[in-house]
Order: C-alpha cells, then structure tokens, then sequence
C-alpha cells in the first residue's frame, strides 16, 4: 500500500494555519441582517405575555417573532415548536427572534422584549420524570405525529421505551453465583464545539431557500424543512463550509428552522443566526444525561450469566435525536461482553432540561461508565484482576449480540488482542497500585467498550470524481469537514486505488446539497466506511471508463490494461499506455477526430441488510459491525485532598485497518481528552428552577493544556471485510473508556464506590464522608 | 429610522488601527471590541468568536508583541497600538509546525493558538515547560489532546528537541 | 456584543480623569473608570454592568507606576497582571496574581481592575491585605493615602467617583517568607475554590483568603489562632476554623462544607510551609 496508512498532510491544512479557512459564521455581507433569539430563564414555565412594544422602537428592527403557532418540529417525535408557545420546557429555549440590520440592534431589542411566565413545577432528573406522579413535560404526547420506531407512552414522560429480552433470565439467575447491582447517575453535559452553531438562511424570488450552517447533516436539514414546512425539496439548497468542531452536536437540526423562519419574516432577506456560548451550550442540543441501573450475575469461573439492565436517559424537554441515543443505548446494553440471558429496558425520559443531540460515542461513554464500574465492581467482589474478567467474557465471533446479530470474524474486532496489548502498552504486570509515599498513590483503572453505528437502513453516501485537464481528479462527497480529516482520507482511499499521486486529487471540502452526492450525515465513525466504499466504486466507474477510451486508442483490449502513476497502460508494457490526460476528456486523434468522452466516475454505497429491531425483544440487525477497544487510565491520587492528577491514558482499538497514521492517532487521542474531561470535570449544574448554572466556558471547563495525560495509542488491525481497506470506524472509541476507566481507577485509589460523574475531589469526599 | 455605521456621534467614531502593519481608517462603535471590528469592518475573519467573554482564546491576536483576547479589548483601546492577527503571520515555523505535528483538526482554535504560540516564541524563545504551560492554558482546542501542539511549539522552541 | 453604547475618554492626567467624571455624572450619566475593562465588556455584554461613558485610565502615568520609591514599592492601578509577573517586584504578588484568570486573560486584567472587581474572589488584593500596604486614591477632594486593611472591607470602599491610583507596599513585607495557593473544583482551571495567601512577618502569620466567602479577607480573629506557636498545627487550625465569617459560599463550584474541608488542609499546609 503506498498511500493508505500514510500520514498525508490534510488537504486543508494551509488554510487552517493561515486563518484563511471559512466557517459559517465568516460569510458576511452587508445586505445580511442579523437575528438574535430570545431564550427562556427558567426549565418549566407558563407563558403569560410577551410584551414586544419597546422592542420594535429600537433603530434597525425588521422583524420581531413571538407567539407565532408553527409546525412542530423533531426527528423520532414532532413534538417540538420551533419557537416555544403556550410554555417553555427547558432554560433556553427560544421564546422569540428578533431581525435587525446590526448584531448590536438585534441584541439590544431582544433585551427589551419582556416576557411574563408563571412558574410550573420542574422535572429535574429522568429518574423522577419515571415516578408516577412526576409533572408531565408534555401534556399531548398522544398526538404528536411519529416516526417509525418511536414509542411514547401518552400521559407519562416516557418519550420511547426500547426492550431487550434475550435467553432465559430464570436460568441465567439460577446459574449465577455471584450477582452485583449498583445504579450510577450524571446530568447532561456538552459538546462545547469551539465555533458556536450558525445558521444563515435567504429565500430568494425564485423561490430557492438558500440555507448556510455548521451542520454534520446538510442533507437532513433539506429533507426536515421541506417535510415540516412543506417546501419543494429541490429548492431548498443547504450549503456547510468547515464546520469547527461538533462531535455529534451539530447533527441536530435547530438554528436552520429559526433562521429559515426569520428570513421568511422579513421577505426572504438574508438573515444570519449565530449561537451566543451561552446559547450554544443551552439552547442548543446538549449532551445526554443518564440514571442505570445494571445487575450482573457470573458463574463460578467468572462467565456472565445473566444481566439486568434498565437505562433512563435524560433526554431533556424534546425527544429529538435522543430516542435514536436511547435506541442504541439499547442495542450494546452489555458493553463488549457475551450475555446469553439479558433483560434491558432503555427509557429515554422527558425532563426540564435541555434537549440532547448525539454526543461523540452515542449512548455509549455514557452506558460503558455504569458498565464498566460494575464490572470493576464485580471482579473485586470475585477476587480477579478486572482485565481478567473482561478477557474471559469478551464478545467474540459465534457470539450473539444483545439484538440477537450473530458475530463473525469480519462484523466484530478482537477485544481479547485489544485487552493484551493495553496490558503490554500500560504494563500491567507492574501492578495496578503503586504507593508512592503515605499520601500519594498511583492506580490504574480498566475498561472495555464496543459500539456499532445504529444508522437509518438506507442511509446513503455518494461520490462524484471529474477530471481536469491536467488528468488531476476532483473528489467530490457529501461527508462534511469537521475536523476528522475524513475528506483528506478519501482522497487517499481514491489514490491507492488509482495507484496515483494523492496530490493529484483535489477534494472540495464545502458540501453543497445541490450539487454534492448526498452523505447521509457525518456522524456514528462512518464517513470513512461508507464514503470509502462509494469512492472506491467510483473509482471502479472511472477506470472502467479510462480504460474503454485507451483501449480503443492503444488498439489493445480492455483486460489487458493497468492503470497506475495517472496512466493506463499495457500491464507487459507499461511504456505503452496514455495519461490521464490525453483520456480523461476523450481521445483526440491527430486528424481532431475525438473518441470517448468526458470521464465522470460515480459510486454511492448504501449498508447492506439493516433491520428495524422488533419492538417486544430487540431482535434485528441495527449496524454493519462492532469496533471493540480496550483502555486504562493512570492517575495519582492525594489521599488526604482526595485530588488527584492524569498521569497516563491508554486506549487501544481494533481498527481493521490505519487510513492515516497521523490522524488516526489524533482521533484516539482527542476523543480521549474528551471523555476525561467529560467523566472528570464537564457536567451541568441545576437549580431547583431547572436552571442550568454554568452555561460559559468558564465555568463549564473543557480540558486545557497541560491538564491533559501522557497519551498512549495501540492499534490491532482486525480487517473489517466492507470496510475500504479493511477499516472499521474509529472516531468515537477513544472517549468511550474513559469514564470507566477514571471511575475504576479513582474507586480503587480512594476505596469507596464511585457512581457519579464528573469525578471531581468534591464527590469523592462526600462518599468517603458517607462511610465515615 | 435607519441607524448604519458611518455616522459620528458621541459613541462612535473613526480610528486609524496598525493592523499586520498596516494603517487602517474604521468607523467604530466605542463598544466595539477588537474582535468584531476585525471580522466585522476590516474582513479579517481568522479570528474566531468562541465565547466573546475572554474564556476560550480563539480570537487571540498580538498587541505590541503580547498575546490579547481581541474579544476582551474594544477596539478604541487598540489605537496607537500594533495589532498582529494570523493573516498577518506568513510562513511562520510555529505555523509549518502545526502542519506537521496534526496540530489541529477542526482548525477553529488554531488561529487563536497559533497567534498565542508566536507570541511566547517572540517573548520567550527559551520558555520552559511550566512557561509553555502557564501561556498555552490560555486557549481551549477541543479536537486535539493538546499533545501535538504540545510537539509543534516545541520543534520551534530553542533547546527543545521536537518532542515532548 | 455590547447592547449599549458609551462615549470613551482617554485622560492622561489625573485631574483630568476626576474632572470628567463629576463633568459627566452631572450631566446625568453613568460614568465608570475603565483600566483593563474586562468586567465591563464581558458583564456587560449579558446585562450585569452598564456604563454610558468610559474613562480608561490606562494613559495615566500615576497609574502605570512600577518602582521602588525609597523603601517602598508602588505600583499603579492600570498594570496588567501579566506586567506584573514578568517585572515580578513583589513575589507574594506574582504568586498569587498568576492564578488569575489565564495568561492571555491576564494581559488585560489590571492590577486596579481585580481588586475593584465585581466578581468577587479579587485575589490580586490578598498580598496587600497581608503587607499592610497603603493605597493612593484619588477623587472629587483630592488624593489621599489610606490604610488597605482600614478601606478594603470586603470591597474597596471608595466614594463615588473616587478611583485607584496606586498600592504602596513597604519593601520589608516584600522579602518575606511566604505561601499562596489555589485550589479549585478540579485541576487547574477555574475559579478558586479557596485561594490562601500567608506572609510571615518575624514570628507572625498572617492569613488572607478568597473563594470561602463571597467576598476577600484578612482575618486577624483567625491569626491570633493560628500564631498560638505552643499548641499543635490541628489545635491552631480549629481554632482559626471556629472564627471564620457567617457567610460561606455554598455554589456550583464547591459546598460550604467542602470547602471547609478544603481550607483546613491549605492551612495545614500553609503553617507547615511557613515553620
């Protein structure tokens, strides 16, 4: 292989250095006008009045919307306003929008916009939106229109109740020696991208609906505004720049609806909607917050025999992407472990809290943290080395998975070589507590996750490949630029298969609906997969066309030729053969006569055999494969601050396959700086009000430099049969461990049980004052 | 009534801004912090809102040398001052660094981190790793694990061999 | 974004910078001095601070003072705290001043700024506190040179249009054994949890903190406690402990109680490190 695995220079790197490269909100242009919404400042309330009279006096208001009745908005449940009505459900959410020339005009008018609200009682955690006689976050949940596989329960919280029922729970209790039950709990948190979403939005008098946003799902925002406000698909053109960082976040369709409707308002002008952080991090989706349960019975040489598991997700005032969350919540219950009997019931409940999105990992840092501890949980109670316990109930191929898929050597990674060479990689012989003095203790703590992409059974990815002159080839996908480097991938999967230079392959990095093959959304670790394989077949498509034009030229047949270095030749004699370019646009003989034409390869990829899952027991296909991953985590602990310090951590991924080395690693390790800081600092901080205290950085605290540990990256390279080159998906697993880890390894240092996160010095206090 | 920029009164005016050397003529709002007037009036949009509260440093610009949040100065104060934003910065090591290291992925914190590096570069070209650290906190990047910018300003640092 | 707008003035004296205020609030305005400004465009921008006329001091020359004067060390008000850690005159200063905020940040942030902050940890206050150091003020009557400790009572108790020129430290507090630490929620961004600053003058400690109350303080109740040399390092410290203020903070960053728990091992700490 000479260009896969290879750490090519991103195609966009001098932009990025130069601060030449163009996000949305870095479009301006002196006829766009501005919106700034109004939010709401409590969880729960009754609208009373909104009183917008000193508002439209302010210099430069266009337009002021407020109370205005709309089709309701969301993805599994339409139960969302765009703009709240009657009530708002969460702290933030967008109550009215004002349209002025200036950013300026637009802040000071909504200032001004008085809003009267009567207080209702507030749903603070999923667990007490489960309870009987919990206030109810949405009266008319029986008349909400639906999407397949979406179940609420009218007249309770419950937006969507997803069922795992697998094996026999009397046998695998009666076959348990040693059972564990513990219940762990966090609130929602956030993805704290570091461009805010912005959307702009301009109807033009043709009747095109020009849309620009920092969005992972162009493609889906054209679908659900033609489908919620009825508008001709065609003529809704959504365009996303680079998108500064999203993580899932920026799969939720929002700011687009508003800024749409803002510009309708004003005649079709161009608006510009741009997220405050404080806005970012409230209004917009947030990342879901979880109540578990998890019960774990083992047999005597330590093989699981039955799980109980009950997952209720907070997945806030709108089910929006939150029941798909919960759905896959569901779908790898057990973590990477073979459960013969499982019972799971994944609730995702309504609270007064901001609505979840997809967060980086998709219900599973979130489920592997309650797993995970348990398993730790276990393994003392049995008196084993935790990786040891893991190894022996490792999923393997034969195995079955929760919704019944049966694994094989291709569709799952191999967890036990992940497990050995975090072992050898974090050097696990030395011992997982090493006392330093009589205050400080270095402990390491172990996890394992695995995780498919529950993705829509049709979801698609497309490429369009156009030649130059030069013979240079232009790369067109709809996948989305967020920071992965997917599109520079691509470009190195076209070039190994066209065995050319990848510099000769120019990407177009902006995804334009209009005129860029649909990707279905950049989310789940599948830009890679199933841009991969449309790229490969449409490199199939041009070389086949390469090849029919040069065979007619070079009077040779089609089978003989090979193409390589931008040429096709005779494969026993590469001196004979033409360039691309003498080709690519027809060959031109000396006379002008012209054969063949243009060359336009195209591919489009649509995974194979996917299934809804049987609504009483799970049962069904939900994703092409599990990538599994093993992890460690090293800290120094302070045993009489209860403070401690990152030292190491560890994660090692069965990839299938490296695309770029560089990047790969680069991935593995940001997640991983994500999900420390998730499990050890990021949370949201209620009030009573359903307040979310801390909506700005700083106070909500991503980590920073030098917080950070020593990073340590392992890859086993288990091929994934579909996947381009064998690659299996990578972007999320390294987050997925981490809490785990953390948690495992801070229970250990500090001897008490730790359920909660963020694991801050605080909580470990108050459960050594517990015990005390 | 129509209220554009252009019109002087008591809380606006014209300013002549040295940016990347430059002398530039903008009409400004007194409230107008560097940043927006950056982005908004003079088109340099390499540096990024993030939070416009001082907390994330991706609009960070140099200011006589030194590292500034441009969201935490308005833009008046910066008259008689030399601005240097990353439009300003051509072919810098500290950006070649970045390039090699896969010291960004999404790229919205770079310039704001970059502007910060060749500025601790410029003060302290010998910064130890507790000076490197008090400097670089400064700037929030969400992608990276902070590793391989950790690597990048250290291949440009003097007495660093590149690694960390 | 700031919803309001102000006129800005930029006086280089003194004079000049009181004369515009009393000019400008009999006009009916709501004036403020201005040093680094960052609490007026960050407040602002989400309506917790609001002025319509600005007066930044940072041309004034009184307030850009970094020198000894004879045995004293003054430093003016429009300093950044960054300034201030590279000329690093005063190293309690420097100490604690380099925990403010981040080092961007604090390129911005000036000397006068945290201590006159609204937000209230002011930490930059705490080694003045400590070194009975002097400020200049200025204001409609002329300057006057108070006791920090007489006029800092949980803020800088100034009069209305009155403005921070300069502190003014004598040298033999500057040399002195000290501690300073901050902890907070976790690692190390963030406000403080509790910031203790100590000095010891001779065989005295002296103790002054933030983060524990909503407001900075030197506590001479606590002092006498802990300079009880006869008794052991716990009995000393529960009895600093027994004397704090009422109001304990009790927020997102820490509860009361831990925070407590916290400010009982600082202090260990800080008696331990100052013998």
């Amino acid at each position: 292989m000479d260009v896969i695995g290879k750490s090519v220079i991103r195609k966009e790197a001098a932009d990025k250095v130069t601060g030449r490269a163009k996000y949305t909100n870095d479009f301006q242009s002196i006829e766009m006008l501005s919106c700034k919404m109004v939010i709401s400042p409590y969880g729960h309330a009754k609208i009373v009045n909104i009183d917008t009279s000193k508002a439209w006096k302010v210099p430069g208001v266009i337009a002021i919307i407020a109370g205005k009745r709309y089709p309701l908005t969301g993805e599994a449940i339409r139960d969302r306003p765009p703009i709240a009505v009657d009530k708002v459900r969460y702290h933030g959410e967008p109550v009215a929008l004002v349209v002025a020339e200036t950013p300026s005009q637009a802040k000071t008018a909504a200032d001004l916009i008085k809003v009267q609200y009567e207080l209702l009682p507030v749903v603070n955690s999923p667990a007490q939106a489960f309870q009987k006689d919990a206030p109810l976050v949405h009266e008319r949940l029986g008349e909400y229109k639906l999407e397949a596989d979406s179940y609420p329960v009218p007249g309770t919280n419950i937006a969507t109740h997803y069922k795992i029922r697998k094996g026999n729970m009397e046998k695998g209790w009666s076959e348990s020696e040693t059972v564990v039950e513990a219940s762990f709990s966090f609130a929602p948190s956030d993805h704290a991208a570091m461009e805010t979403r912005c959307a702009t939005a301009e109807i033009v008098p043709d009747g095109n609906i020009m849309i620009t946003t920092s969005s992972q799902a162009p493609f889906m925002v054209k679908r659900l505004i033609a489908d919620y406000f009825g508008e001709d698909m065609g003529k809704i053109i959504v365009r996303t720049p680079l998108v500064g960082g999203a993580y899932g976040g920026k799969a939720s369709v929002q700011l687009e609806v508003l800024a749409y409707l803002a510009s309708k308002e004003v005649g079709g002008r161009p608006v510009k909607l741009l997220n405050t952080r404080e806005e970012d991090i409230i209004t917009s989706a947030c990342h879901i917050g979880l109540d578990a349960t998890v019960k774990l019975g083992v047999d005597r040489s330590g093989k699981i025999r039955a799980a109980e598991i009950r997952y209720l997700w907070d997945g806030g005032a709108y089910s929006d992407k939150a029941v798909d969350v919960s759905r896959s919540g569901a779908v790898d219950c057990t973590g990477p472990y073979d459960v013969e009997n499982l019972w799971c019931d994944s609730y995702c409940m309504y609270t007064n809290h901001p609505y979840a999105a997809p967060f980086r990992g998709f219900s599973h840092s979130e489920l592997s943290f309650a797993i995970e501890r348990t398993m730790d949980l276990l393994a003392q109670k049995l008196n084993m080395d935790p990786f040891e316990l893991r190894y022996i109930n490792a999923i393997q191929p034969g195995d079955t998975t929760p919704t019944r898929v049966k694994l094989n050597k291709s569709n799952v990674g191999n967890l036990r070589k992940c497990i050995e060479k975090v072992k050898e990689l974090f050097k696990w012989e030395e011992g997982a507590i090493k006392e330093i003095d009589d205050r400080f203790i270095r402990v390491k703590g172990v996890s394992c996750s695995w995780k498919t992409s529950t993705i829509d059974t049709d979801a698609p990815s497309g490429v369009i490949l156009t030649f130059n002159r030069d013979g240079s080839i232009n790369l067109m996908s709809g996948v989305v630029e967020i920071g992965t480097g997917t599109k520079t991938i691509l470009a190195q999967i076209l070039a190994e298969r066209m065995r050319m230079d990848v510099d000769n392959i120019h990407v177009r990095m902006e995804v334009d609906t209009q005129t860029t093959p649909e990707h279905w959304k950049t989310v789940a670790s599948r830009g890679t997969f199933m841009g991969g394989r449309a790229v490969l077949r449409a490199a199939e498509d041009a070389i086949n066309q390469l090849k029919e034009i040069a065979a007619c030229a070079l009077r040779a047949p089609k089978d003989d030729l090979e193409v390589a270095n931008s040429r096709v030749f005779l494969r026993d004699d590469p001196s004979i053969g033409l360039h691309f370019k003498d080709i690519c646009y027809g060959f031109k003989y000396p006379n002008g006569q012209t054969i063949g034409q243009q060359v336009i390869g195209r591919g489009s990829y649509i995974l194979r055999h996917l299934t809804h899952l049987d609504p009483e027991t799970g049962a069904g296909k939900p994703g092409p494969e599990w990538t599994v991953a093993a992890y460690g985590v090293e800290i120094e602990f302070d045993k009489r601050d209860y403070t401690y310090r990152l030292i190491k951590a560890c994660t090692v991924v069965d990839v299938g396959n490296v695309m770029n080395e560089k990047a790969a690693e680069g991935q593995v390790m940001g997640a991983m700086s994500m999900g420390l800081a998730f499990a050890g600092r990021e949370t949201f901080y209620f009030d009573e009000l359903g307040r979310v205290l801390n909506p700005q950085l700083r106070t909500y605290r991503p980590l920073r430099y030098g917080e950070n540990p020593e990073y340590l990256v392992g890859f086993v390279k288990t091929p994934q049969l579909d996947g381009p080159y064998g690659a299996r998906g990578l972007g999320e697993h390294g987050l997925m461990g981490m809490p785990g880890a953390l948690g495992n390894a801070l229970s250990i240092a500090s001897g008490v049980s730790l359920h909660h996160l963020p694991l801050i010095p605080e909580l470990i206090w108050r459960a050594k004052e517990a015990v005390k | 009534m129509r209220r554009r920029e252009g019109e002087e009164t008591v809380a606006s005016r014209t300013i002549t801004l040295n940016i990347n050397g430059e002398e530039r003529n903008v009409m400004v709002r007194n409230a107008d912090t560097l940043l927006y007037t950056l982005r908004g009036k003079l088109g340099l949009s390499g540096s990024k809102p993030g939070c416009l509260n001082g907390d994330c440093g991706a609009c960070t610009v140099n200011v006589d040398g030194w590292p500034m949040k441009s969201c935490l100065m308005l833009a008046v104060e910066a008259e008689g001052k030399k601005v240097m934003t990353i439009e300003g910065l051509r072919n810098a090591p500290i950006q070649q660094a970045f390039v090699k290291e896969f010291a960004f992925q999404c790229g919205y914190c770079t310039p704001g981190f970059i502007m910060n590096c060749h500025a601790l570069l410029e003060q302290h070209p010998n910064a130890d790793d507790k000076t490197i650290k008090e400097w670089l906190e400064s700037n929030i990047c969400r992608c990276t694990s902070y590793i391989e910018i950790e690597k990048a300003v250290k291949s440009v640092l003097r007495g660093h061999s590149g690694g960390s | 974004m700031l919803p309001f707008d102000f006129e800005y003035y930029r006086p280089e004296t003194l004079k000049e910078a009181v004369e515009r205020y009393q000019f400008l609030e009999h006009q009916g305005k709501q004036p403020t001095y201005f040093s680094g400004g960052t609490e007026l465009i960050t407040l602002g921008r989400i309506n917790l601070a609001y002025a319509d006329a600005v007066i930044d001091m940072k041309e004034i020359a009184e307030c850009n003072m970094k020198e000894f004067n004879g045995d004293h060390l003054v430093l003016g008000s429009a300093l950044s705290l960054t300034q201030i850690e590279e000329a690093n005159p005063f190293p309690l200063l420097t100490s604690v001043a380099s925990e403010v905020a981040d080092h961007t940040a604090r390129g911005k942030i000036t000397l006068g700024g945290n201590i006159c902050a609204q937000i209230f940890y002011r930490e930059a206050v705490l080694p003045f506190l400590l070194a009975d150091s002097q400020v200049i003020i200025v204001g409609p009557e002329g300057i006057r040179n108070v006791q920090i400790n007489e006029i800092f009572q949980e803020h800088l108790r100034l009069k209305k249009g009155e403005l921070l020129v300069q502190t003014v430290t004598d040298r033999r507090f500057i040399g002195a054994p000290f501690f300073a630490k901050k902890r907070r929620q976790q690692w190390d961004t963030g406000y403080p949890l509790i910031t203790v600053a100590a000095l010891k003058i001779g065989q005295e400690i002296r103790l002054a903190i933030s983060g524990l109350c909503p407001f900075p303080f030197r506590s001479e109740e606590m002092e006498v406690y802990i300079n009880r040399w006869g008794q052991s390092l716990e009995a000393r410290i529960d009895g600093a402990l027994s004397v704090l203020p009422k109001s304990i903070l009790d927020d997102v960053e820490g509860s009361a109680d831990y925070r407590i728990f916290v400010l009982r091992n600082l202090l260990m700490d800080a008696l331990q490190a100052l013998g």
